[in-house]
């Protein structure tokens, strides 16, 4: 394991990153920022398990990716129609 | 010379990734910072699963052959994310506006205005209450 | 019939690019494939194709050809969003479009492009298909016709979007 690996360099940044946008989701002063910043967060990690499966030449992280963003969608869509008032 | 491409797309995928971070936490209201969310991170992870893709394709130039299932797997998704970001930030978009976020420092409002045409008696009815 | 048919074509097409680890498919493989691929035909045929306008080879050549315009306004509007984020230079303002299209995947494929592109976010659609977009940076010229000119917004958007799905 090699910790110059550029593979690995990206993933720290991008949780770095998603910290970053923690501090949005802890301060948003209404709920759709907060939904703003978890999307944001849900882009980054489907990002960063792309770069791990690369980084470990494993592809079932990508499939896990795959599974993640469609469902991180479906989150999405569902917190916002709670937000504007329809039922679900 | 493969790597420097390699490289140049994980740096500027990071670059756009923090930039969207950066607008997040600097923008003043919900649609700006929809605004920097998403179009920036979706930039930028365009540019990461584009190194992972040239990743796998170079792997399996190399001659590993698992590694093309690496390609086509970061490939769908990228698919998966192109398709879903844009949706799901038009979705928090209306859904602020509807309950009744307003746009900070905006100069026009037509969507507003088209609101309050279209039911001004429950507007009234608010106000009386 | 044909609905049926070609869901389940593209249902398996994806299980044959979801299942590929860099050699070729093994028999029980395909067959489980090809099973789960009619079940979900039988139960989303309707929801999946609507009508037969985009079985057509010219309209996903179209859509082929839209990706390159696409891709550099898009990297034009990351490198404009990097712009404000740094400097803070923002207008903001939401703005009435009538892009005269009718069908629903057109609309969708506007709406996407307007929110991946030139500082503009779609927020909503009312009854008569005119988009309401969110601007960052108001164009003052802009402002003075009643709906807004589509230009300025889409910029040659609407029309790939009615050469490829109107």
């Amino acid at each position: 394991m090699n910790w110059t690996d550029p593979f690995l360099i990206s993933l720290a940044v991008l949780l770095l990153c998603m910290f970053l946008a923690l501090i949005r989701v802890l301060l948003g002063p209404t709920a759709p920022d907060r939904v703003v910043a978890l999307d944001t967060i849900n882009t980054m990690v489907v990002a960063a398990m792309l770069v791990f499966g690369a980084a470990y030449r494993e592809i079932i992280y990508i499939d896990v990716a795959i599974v993640y963003a469609v469902l991180s969608f479906i989150t999405t869509l569902y917190v916002a129609k709670y937000l504007e008032g329809g039922s679900l | 010379m493969m790597e420097w491409v390699l490289y140049a797309c994980l740096a500027i995928g990071l670059l756009f990734n923090f930039l969207a971070v950066v607008g997040l936490l600097r923008f003043p209201d919900v649609y700006t910072r929809l605004h920097a969310g998403t179009k920036c991170a979706t930039f930028g992870s365009i540019f990461l699963s584009l190194a992972v893709i040239l990743y796998g394709l170079w792997r399996f130039y190399d001659g590993n052959e698992a590694m093309a299932a690496l390609s086509v797997h970061a490939f769908i998704a990228l698919v998966a994310l192109l398709l879903t970001n844009p949706t799901g930030a038009h979705a928090i978009a209306r859904a602020a506006h509807r309950s009744g976020v307003v746009p900070l420092q905006a100069v026009v409002d037509d969507l507003e205005e088209h609101n309050q045409q279209s039911m001004p008696t429950s507007q009234e009815e608010k106000n009386v209450e | 019939m044909w609905a049926f048919i070609g869901t389940t074509v593209f249902c398996f097409i994806v299980w044959l690019a979801l299942s590929f680890n860099g050699h070729m498919w093994a028999n029980d493989e395909l067959l489980a494939g090809a099973v789960l691929s009619v079940a979900a035909g039988v139960v989303a045929r309707t929801l999946f194709v609507r009508d037969f306008k985009m079985a057509h080879p010219k309209r996903w050549l179209f859509f082929l050809a839209y990706l390159f315009p696409f891709f550099y306004e898009m990297a034009k509007a990351n490198l404009d969003v990097a712009y404000r984020v740094v400097t803070g230079r923002i207008r903001p303002g939401i703005v009435k479009i009538s892009p005269g299209l009718k069908s629903d995947i057109a609309l969708t494929m506007l709406a996407n492009s307007i929110t991946l592109t030139p500082g503009t976010l779609s927020v909503d659609l009312d009854e008569d298909n005119n988009l309401y977009v969110h601007w960052i940076n108001v164009d003052e010229g802009a402002l003075e016709e009643m709906p807004r000119p589509c230009r300025p917004v889409c910029a040659s958007f609407s029309q790939w979007a009615r050469r490829v799905a109107e």
